[in-house]
């Protein structure tokens, strides 16, 4: 493994009780890179963020993350790695105020964003303070989330779908908040289905299908060399 | 003499009294079940046996080291809570990821054992624990007389339900505790130790148990059964309250304590099962109890 490297997973393979979900993947998150994992519904791409993250009981093969091997750590030493995770489901704690939500994730590094910064960049969280976590809308929601992981420390965000469900100009909002996260140097993974979404952010694409990597693409000559075969995976 | 619907001023509020020091037990009881049961899922049946431990626990510091009342009340919590952590370590991380039924079979068998043990060394009848010195004797407030130690537990059940409360609704400890107790798989991936954090959550709910069994030890017999008799109630008061629900679980604790000492007074023979129709009467109209959310 590279220094350059921060993520490098090999062989990895994953269980849902019977049901046999990744079939030995092998792919590096190097630093400062954004990756995207695209993929059809199903393909597994949700499911390598939770295998990375230790968040399923059946995990083999090796996950190493900036040099530490974390294939059998539980999820909450691994986040301490440096890790911040944003899931499908955006995960806000209903029983929490909006700022008690931000405040609750606790700090794995040095340099996390400060209140204020966040509610400069996000200030409808500024607004929303006070309001439980799930009376804001989606997209507030969505910032919420991403907010939230900024506090922390963490310089690699494995974030899902983050553009799912939400209207064009919030997915705009979201995709200028990648790209300034990417000028402040930040390590992301990023699981798509909106390959408009991810194809300006991301150097480097991975495609999934059932649970192995089919494709991958680094830069804009590949990615228009593969375009039919991308059109296919994906069925856009 | 005044009299409210026939009955004397004064008889009304004894019962009241009598009825806020049973509510007062109620209270702390289903605090902590609500607690366990918001973060574990389980339903803790052994419950009662760890407030009859710590009514025992008092009992025997006093009988065999001569530690009285207050220093059992310091001593008796966390040690019974450290009982827990065992019980939590030993049994109850085994079948975390079963049923939850599973855990409540498994509470259950506890306390039947547990209550087999000390019946065996202590007989059906039990022991009595004086009231210590300091607290013994009447308050005279007036317009009624108080005796010392029922205003005592009142007072003191009342501030650790309320702190308990506080620390969990204002605090960055309770917010990862309310977090753990809504998503805990999520809570964990931010980085928050959420296995240790639930052990130690049962431990917490049971030395209330245990702190509760001291501070009843001077008004009922210290008996093996102690805990089984009002565990039953205790149970209704969680289902009225909303199951988890913290602040309910206190605020029906208390009610309930006083609607039981009402009925004493107007209707004696359906006191022991006014808070059972209430029980069916809230799972009818509101499923979710009082204070709960429904899902």
């Amino acid at each position: 493994m590279s220094s350059a490297e921060f993520i490098r997973v090999s062989n990895l393979h994953a269980f849902y009780g019977e049901s046999h979900i990744l079939h030995g993947l092998d792919f590096s998150l190097r630093r400062g890179e954004c990756l995207a994992l695209l993929g059809r519904n199903g393909a597994g791409r949700t499911t390598t963020l939770r295998a990375l993250m230790g968040l399923l009981r059946q995990r083999t093969g090796s996950v190493m993350i900036n040099g530490v091997e974390a294939i059998q750590l539980p999820s909450h030493r691994i986040a301490r790695l440096g890790l911040g995770y944003c899931p499908e489901e955006r995960g806000i704690f209903a029983s929490l105020s909006c700022e008690e939500n931000l405040l609750m994730p606790p700090m794995v590094a040095q340099g996390g964003w400060s209140l204020e910064e966040l509610y400069t960049l996000f200030p409808n969280l500024r607004e929303r303070r006070h309001s439980p976590g799930t009376r804001l809308s989606g997209g507030e929601q969505q910032m919420l989330a991403l907010a939230r992981i900024l506090r922390t420390g963490a310089r690699t965000l494995l974030l899902d779908e983050i553009s799912e469900g939400l209207a064009p100009v919030i997915v705009q909002r979201l995709a200028g908040v990648v790209q300034l996260l990417k000028t402040r140097g930040y390590t992301i993974l990023l699981v798509e289905q909106n390959f408009r979404f991810a194809a300006p952010l991301c150097e480097r694409m991975l495609v999934l299908e059932q649970g192995a990597i089919v494709l991958e693409i680094s830069g804009p000559e590949a990615l228009a060399q593969h375009q039919e075969q991308l059109h296919h995976l994906l069925g856009i | 003499m005044i009299d409210i619907f026939g009955v004397p001023l004064l008889a009304l509020l004894g019962q009241m009294l009598l009825g806020l020091v049973n509510g007062s037990f109620y209270a702390l009881l289903s605090l902590g079940l609500a607690v366990i049961f918001g973060l574990l899922n389980v339903i803790n049946f052994a419950h009662g046996a760890f407030y009859m431990m710590g009514a025992f626990a008092a009992w025997g510091l006093l009988t065999w080291t001569g530690i009285g009342y207050f220093g059992a009340l310091l001593l008796v919590p966390p040690l019974i809570g450290l009982l827990g952590l065992v019980v939590d370590r030993l049994l109850l991380k085994r079948i975390a990821h079963l049923d939850p039924l599973y855990g409540l079979l498994l509470t259950f068998g506890l306390a039947l054992v547990l209550e087999g043990g000390f019946r065996y060394q202590f007989g059906v009848s039990g022991e009595s624990y004086e009231v210590p010195e300091s607290l013994q004797g009447a308050l005279d407030v007036g317009f009624m007389v108080i005796p010392k130690y029922r205003l005592w537990v009142i007072v003191v059940s009342t501030l650790v339900c309320l702190s308990t409360w506080l620390i969990i609704e204002k605090t960055r400890l309770g917010s990862y505790l309310r977090a753990a107790t809504e998503n805990p798989t999520l809570t964990q991936a931010f980085g928050i130790n959420v296995p240790l954090m639930i052990s130690l959550t049962y431990g917490f709910g049971v030395a209330l148990a245990g702190l509760a069994g001291v501070m009843a030890a001077p008004i009922f017999q210290v008996a093996p059964l102690m805990g089984s008799n009002l565990i039953i109630v205790v149970f209704a008061v969680v289902v009225i309250g909303g199951m988890g629900s913290i602040l309910g679980s206190v605020v029906t604790g208390l009610g309930l304590g006083l609607v039981e000492g009402l009925t004493k007074v107007y209707w004696p023979e359906a006191s022991s099962t006014v808070v059972f129709v209430l029980m069916a009467l809230v799972l009818v109209l509101r499923p979710a109890g009082l204070f709960g959310r429904s899902a």
